[in-house]
C-alpha cells in the first residue's frame, strides 16, 4: 500500500463566509484540523470615512463616525461629541448627560444582543438568535421613536441632543428594562451549562493577560483575561462615577469567559439604565445654553430677527472650534473607543481619527486560534467581536 | 502624574532624550524625537513608576503647509494604575521615517501599517511594512492633505493579479518567516 501524502494546507477563508461577521479574509495554514498560522485580510470595507469628515463641518461628521461600527452608533457618536466639546468648552446640562448614558448603555444592550444571537448561531444554536433579535427589535424601537431612525438616529449632537425626548419614552424604556433580565435568563439557561456550549467554549482561544494588554485590547476581551479596565471606572466621563455598577470580569481568558463577561455586562447595563431613568424628567433642557453651536428654538427663529440670524449662520456655515486636540475614551460595546479630533480652528476638523477595538481584536485573532482546531477559529472570531466596520473604517 | 513629571522621571531614567512637555487640555502630552523614540518608549513600558504596557493607538496627523509636515501620535494606556499618556513624534521631509515599536507594543503591527498606509510615514524596523486597509495597488497615501478628495480618472478594469502555485507557496513561506513561526 502506498504511504499517505501529507502537506500544510493553506485554505482561504472569507471575505464572503457567513461566520466572519462582514467581509474578513483569513488564510489559515492548516495541518489536519489544526490551525498552524492566521493572517488576517482586512481593508474590504475600507470607505475613507476619516477623509470625508474632513470636508464636512463639525456637525455633518456624526452621521459619517455612526456609520464605522455600525452597532454601536450612540457609542460613536458620544465619543466624537465629548472630544468636540471639550475643544468648545461647552457646558452639558445634567439632564442631557444622563440621558446620553441612557442612550449608550442601550446601545451597548442592542450591540450585545447582536453579538450573543451570532456568536452562537455560529456554534449551531440558532434558537437563541430568535430571541435576542426580537429583544433587540425592541430597543431600536425607542430609536426610532426619539429619531425617527433605528440604526443610525444621530440624535447626539454637539451641544446636547437633537430635540427634547418624545412622549411615552419613559414607558417605552422601562418595557424594555423590566422585560430584558428575564429574556438574559433565558438566553442564558439554553446556554452556559450546555454541555454543548460549553464544549465548544471552554479552554477554546485563550488569551492570556499579558497577551491582552500587549495587543492593546481594552475592552471585554481584556476583561475577560482578567485585566481590570473599564473606562466607565478608571477615566470616568459623563458623570458614570454616580452610578452604582460592577465590572463583570473573567479570568481563564477563554470564549466561554469573554461570553459570560458580556452576558453579565448587559445585567449591569440594565442597572445603569434604570438608574439614568430615574434621573430624567419628562421634560427640561435638552441642549446647553450656547448659541455657538445649538441652534435657537423655532418659535424664536420666526419672531427675532437675531435668533433667524443665528439658525442661518449655524446651518450654513457652521461653527469653528477653537484650534487643538481631544481625545476623550468612551467605553463602546467592543471597548475603549472615543475620537481624536483635532482642530485647526475652522468650521471643518482637521482630522478626526476613531480609535478602533475591533482592528485591535482582528490583530489578536491569531493568538487566540492558533494551536486549536479549524472549528475553534469560528468560536474565537465570534467571542472577539470583530464588526467590520470598525476595523476598516 | 502630568506631563511635566513626566518628562522629570524620564530624564532621570534615560538621560539625554531631549523630551519635553506640551500643553494639553485632555492628557498628558510629551513630545519625543524620533531618534530616542524606542528608548523612551521602552522606560515608558518597563518602569514601574509608568506602566504604559498598552498601546492602544497610533493617530497619524498631516499638519502641512506646517514643517516638520507629520505628527504620530501615541496613545498609552496603564491599565493597572490607571493613567493616560499622549507621546507625539514629528518627522517631516518627502520620506518621513520613525523607528518602529513593533519590539515594545505587539499592538503596533497594525497601527503602524495603517500610518504607513494612509500617510506614508515609514516604520524603521517594522517586519511587514505594506498596506493595510487601501489596496496592495493603491498609488498615494490618501490621508495626506494634498491627495485629492475627488479624482476625475476613467475607471480601467485590471485582470487580477495571476500567480503560479510555486509563487504562492514562497509568499506564504515569506509570510510565515516574517511572522517568525517554526512550523
Amino acid at each position: 500500500m502506498p504511504e499517505l501524502r501529507t502537506e500544510v494546507l493553506t485554505v482561504n477563508m472569507g471575505p464572503q463566509h457567513p461566520s466572519t461577521h462582514g467581509v474578513l479574509r483569513l488564510v489559515l495554514e492548516l495541518d489536519g484540523e489544526t490551525v498552524l498560522s492566521i493572517a488576517p485580510t482586512i481593508g474590504y470595507l475600507h470607505t475613507g470615512i476619516e477623509k470625508t469628515a474632513e470636508q464636512k463641518k463639525w456637525q455633518q461628521v456624526i452621521p459619517l463616525v455612526e456609520r464605522m461600527d455600525y452597532l454601536s452608533a450612540h457609542s460613536n457618536t458620544l465619543g466624537y461629541v465629548l472630544a468636540v466639546e471639550k475643544l468648545l468648552g461647552t457646558e452639558i446640562p445634567e439632564r442631557v448627560t444622563w440621558i446620553r448614558v441612557l442612550l449608550a448603555e442601550l446601545q451597548r444592550l442592542n450591540s450585545h444582543l447582536v453579538w450573543l444571537g451570532t456568536h452562537v448561531m455560529d456554534l449551531g444554536a440558532i434558537t437563541v438568535m430568535l430571541y435576542t433579535f426580537n429583544e433587540r427589535e425592541r430597543i431600536l424601537n425607542v430609536n426610532e421613536l426619539i429619531a425617527g431612525f433605528r440604526m443610525f438616529p444621530s440624535y447626539i449632537r454637539v451641544g446636547g441632543l437633537r430635540e427634547d425626548l418624545p412622549a411615552g419614552f419613559h414607558e417605552a424604556v422601562r418595557d424594555i428594562l423590566d422585560r430584558l433580565p428575564g429574556q438574559i435568563d433565558m438566553c442564558e439557561g439554553l446556554l452556559t451549562k450546555n454541555a454543548v456550549f460549553t464544549s465548544r467554549t471552554r479552554g477554546v482561544g485563550v488569551l492570556s493577560r499579558a497577551d491582552a494588554i500587549a495587543f492593546g485590547l481594552v475592552g471585554p476581551i481584556a476583561r475577560g483575561s482578567g485585566v481590570a479596565y473599564d473606562v466607565r471606572k478608571a477615566f470616568p466621563y459623563c458623570g458614570y462615577e454616580t452610578f452604582d455598577f460592577d465590572v463583570p470580569m473573567g479570568a481563564a481568558g477563554d470564549v466561554f469567559d469573554r461570553y459570560m463577561v458580556r452576558v453579565d455586562e448587559m445585567r449591569q447595563s440594565i442597572r445603569i439604565c434604570r438608574q439614568a431613568l430615574e434621573r430624567i424628567s419628562p421634560k427640561g433642557a435638552h441642549a446647553a445654553n450656547d448659541s455657538r453651536v445649538v441652534p435657537p428654538p423655532k418659535d424664536k427663529v420666526y419672531t427675532e430677527m437675531e435668533a433667524l440670524i443665528q439658525h442661518f449662520l449655524i446651518f450654513s456655515q457652521g461653527f469653528t472650534v477653537p484650534a487643538g486636540e481631544a481625545y476623550v475614551p468612551v467605553e463602546g460595546p467592543r471597548g475603549e473607543h472615543g475620537c481624536h479630533v483635532i482642530s485647526d480652528g475652522g468650521n471643518r476638523p482637521a482630522r478626526v481619527k476613531m480609535r478602533s477595538p475591533s482592528l485591535m481584536a482582528c490583530q489578536a485573532l491569531e493568538k487566540m486560534a492558533r494551536g486549536g482546531l479549524l472549528a475553534d477559529v469560528v468560536a474565537v472570531i465570534g467571542s472577539s467581536d470583530v464588526i467590520m466596520g470598525d476595523v476598516d473604517r | 502624574m502630568d506631563a511635566s513629571a513626566i518628562i522629570a522621571a524620564l530624564e532621570t531614567l534615560v538621560p539625554g532624550t531631549g523630551a519635553e512637555a506640551l500643553a494639553s487640555i485632555d492628557q498628558p502630552t510629551i513630545l519625543v524625537p524620533a531618534q530616542t523614540l524606542r528608548a523612551v518608549g521602552g522606560a515608558l513600558r518597563d518602569d514601574p513608576a509608568f506602566q504604559f504596557t498598552a498601546l492602544i493607538d497610533i493617530v497619524g496627523v498631516d499638519t502641512l503647509p506646517n514643517e516638520p509636515r507629520f505628527e504620530v501620535n501615541y496613545s498609552l494606556v496603564a491599565a493597572d494604575v490607571p493613567a493616560r499618556l499622549r507621546v507625539k513624534v514629528r518627522v517631516g521631509g518627502e520620506q518621513p521615517r520613525v523607528p518602529s515599536v513593533v519590539g515594545i507594543w505587539p499592538s503596533a503591527g497594525f497601527l503602524e501599517r495603517e500610518v504607513w498606509d494612509l500617510f506614508g510615514v515609514e516604520f524603521e524596523g517594522h517586519p511587514d511594512m505594506r498596506r493595510l486597509l487601501t489596496a496592495e495597488d493603491w498609488e498615494g497615501h490618501p490621508l495626506r492633505k494634498d491627495y485629492p478628495v475627488q479624482v476625475d480618472v476613467p475607471v480601467t478594469f485590471a485582470a487580477p493579479t495571476q500567480v503560479t502555485e510555486e509563487q504562492f507557496r514562497a509568499t506564504m513561506e515569506q509570510d510565515r518567516r516574517l511572522r517568525g513561526d517554526k512550523g
